[in-house]
């Protein structure tokens, strides 16, 4: 028998050392939609109670929005549930064509190739387009599956420090030699929710001939006057080479992701990014929902402007409560609590007060830098807000951890 | 020839340090360990290391472990350069 019991006591004592640690993770289940509130069994047994959700990427409100749920069910009804078949053989519907034109209309680019989510798009993407002789730079930063894709792929890679245009300048200089140069950084990054400076990045592109890619999966839909994303946002629309981003965020929350820039780029993709040719097509029903939020994306840009006043506000309340943030102007607001228990310990009481957050640490985040990394959404209203700071404040306080400085919050609890 | 801990030293202290941060990289601060370098930005370490010195270091070789401190990285770099001496002409 392979998995024997010194072998599975192995595993066991690496378990147990992740909750020693505090690193442990735990599942919450919920039965309900996704929304502002929500309905939580947690831990696996215990009544289900509605809770405020602060940690969703919904940032649109669009996840249950009753069109989307209709447009999907006339995909499912027209279109059937799977297909069955990765795209190129036989799982390429006239609707994932469709969808495709429309994000590349909606992104500003060339063509738009859809793969069963970004961490797909990026897993494949840099070994379709580039070899031994190209170097990749990356912002040290970057989403981890730019990481797991950039390891897969034979071109050299270096790093820069993050959102530091003059290193990222000295990175560009040292690889003149190489064929092609590409630069990849966030859109919107995940854990920090800080901005990339795209303007500067496209610049310096221009002048040390480098290509540009963006993991925009945190940006798309909702940052820029209409939702396009951070090449909106940064006044470079048409001057990005490549756009990863997902379906499973703002753009309704199912699953889904894609490639999206130069024509033949993406083309290469098609003929020989691996998870496109052998991973299964994005299903017809979530095809069809991207497309009605697409739909609704174009009609109107209420809800992002709605998203950005709620962040706003939001911002307001915790600084004004006294928390430790990082600076930003996206949706995505870090509470700064440095140590892993703790992060834990204040989700785990906010959870108590109704407020659903959830503690961020090591591997996610580097070490020593634990937060709760809480997310907005077009779908919360203001008593929502006011009675999550409520509930922060009041956990604050229990903690000791308002209007303290990191030195303090690390001096009291631990790096 | 170059002191190697201290080339070592300038570069981790330039390549991973930000502006304003102050702490002092001496031989033995847990690099990798200690938060300054992670695994994803070494790759940054790894290349100066391999161009400076005209070595190649091996996937299997370029580990956290291996890379967590100054004195370490020292010893790799100086077993590398001696295997790349003591290698036969072709």
């Amino acid at each position: 028998m392979a998995f024997a019991a010194p072998v599975r006591g192995h595993y066991r004592s690496e378990l147990e050392g992740l909750r020693q640690a505090g690193l442990f993770k735990e599942e919450r289940y919920i039965r309900s939609p996704q929304g502002a509130d929500i309905t939580v069994e947690f831990p696996s047994g215990a009544p289900p109670r509605e809770v405020i959700n602060l940690c969703a990427n919904n940032y649109l409100g669009l996840s249950s929005h009753a069109d989307v749920v209709r447009a999907a069910h006339e995909g499912l009804d027209c279109r059937g549930y799977g297909l069955s078949s990765v795209r190129f053989i036989c799982g390429t519907q006239d609707l994932h064509r469709a969808l495709e034109a429309r994000l590349t209309a909606f992104l500003g680019t060339e063509d738009t190739l859809l793969f069963p989510s970004c961490l797909d798009a990026n897993a494949g993407l840099f070994e379709a387009i580039l070899g031994e002789p190209d170097v990749i730079l990356a912002d040290r930063l970057v989403h981890a599956s730019i990481v797991d894709g950039m390891r897969l792929c034979k071109a050299q890679q270096d790093t820069y420090k993050h959102s530091d245009m003059a290193h990222l300048e000295e990175k560009l200089a040292e690889h003149r030699d190489k064929r092609f140069r590409l630069i990849v950084t966030d859109g919107v990054f995940s854990m920090d929710g800080d901005v990339a400076k795209l303007d500067e990045i496209v610049a310096l592109a221009a002048r040390y001939d480098a290509m540009v890619c963006v993991d925009d999966s945190h940006a798309t839909g909702f940052m820029g006057r209409t939702g396009r994303g951070t090449h909106e946002l940064k006044g470079v629309m048409g001057q990005v080479d490549l756009i990863t981003t997902t379906l499973g965020k703002a753009l309704g929350g199912a699953s889904g992701g894609c490639v999206s820039g130069r024509r033949e780029l993406v083309e290469l993709c098609r003929q020989r990014a691996r998870p496109y040719l052998f991973s299964n097509t994005v299903a017809p029903v979530i095809v069809a929902g991207a497309l009605k939020v697409l739909d609704l994306l174009c009609q109107s840009t209420e809800r992002r402007d709605r998203l950005e006043e709620n962040a706003r506000y939001w911002r307001r309340l915790l600084t004004e409560a006294g928390f430790d943030l990082k600076p930003g102007e996206s949706p995505i607001v870090p509470v700064m609590l440095y140590h892993a228990k703790l992060a834990q310990d204040v989700a785990r009481d906010l959870f108590a007060e109704g407020v659903y957050v959830v503690g961020f640490f090591f591997p996610v985040v580097p070490k020593g830098q634990a937060r709760i990394r809480t997310q907005l959404s077009a779908a919360h209203e203001r008593h929502h807000l006011d009675r999550a700071i409520e509930a922060f404040v009041k956990v604050g306080r229990r903690y000791d951890i308002l209007g303290k400085s990191k030195q303090e919050i690390v001096a009291r609890y631990g790096p | 020839m170059d002191d190697l801990e201290q080339v070592i030293r300038a570069y981790v202290a330039k390549e991973y340090l930000e502006e304003g941060d102050d702490r002092t990289i001496d031989d033995h601060t847990p690099l990798i360990s200690g938060g300054i370098v992670d695994s994803f930005s070494m790759v940054s370490l790894k290349r100066f290391l391999e161009r400076r010195y005209g070595i190649e270091i091996p996937d299997a070789e370029a580990t956290p472990d291996a890379f967590d401190t100054v004195s370490r990285i020292a010893a790799l770099v100086t077993r590398l350069r001696a295997r790349s001496t003591a290698a036969p002409a072709s």
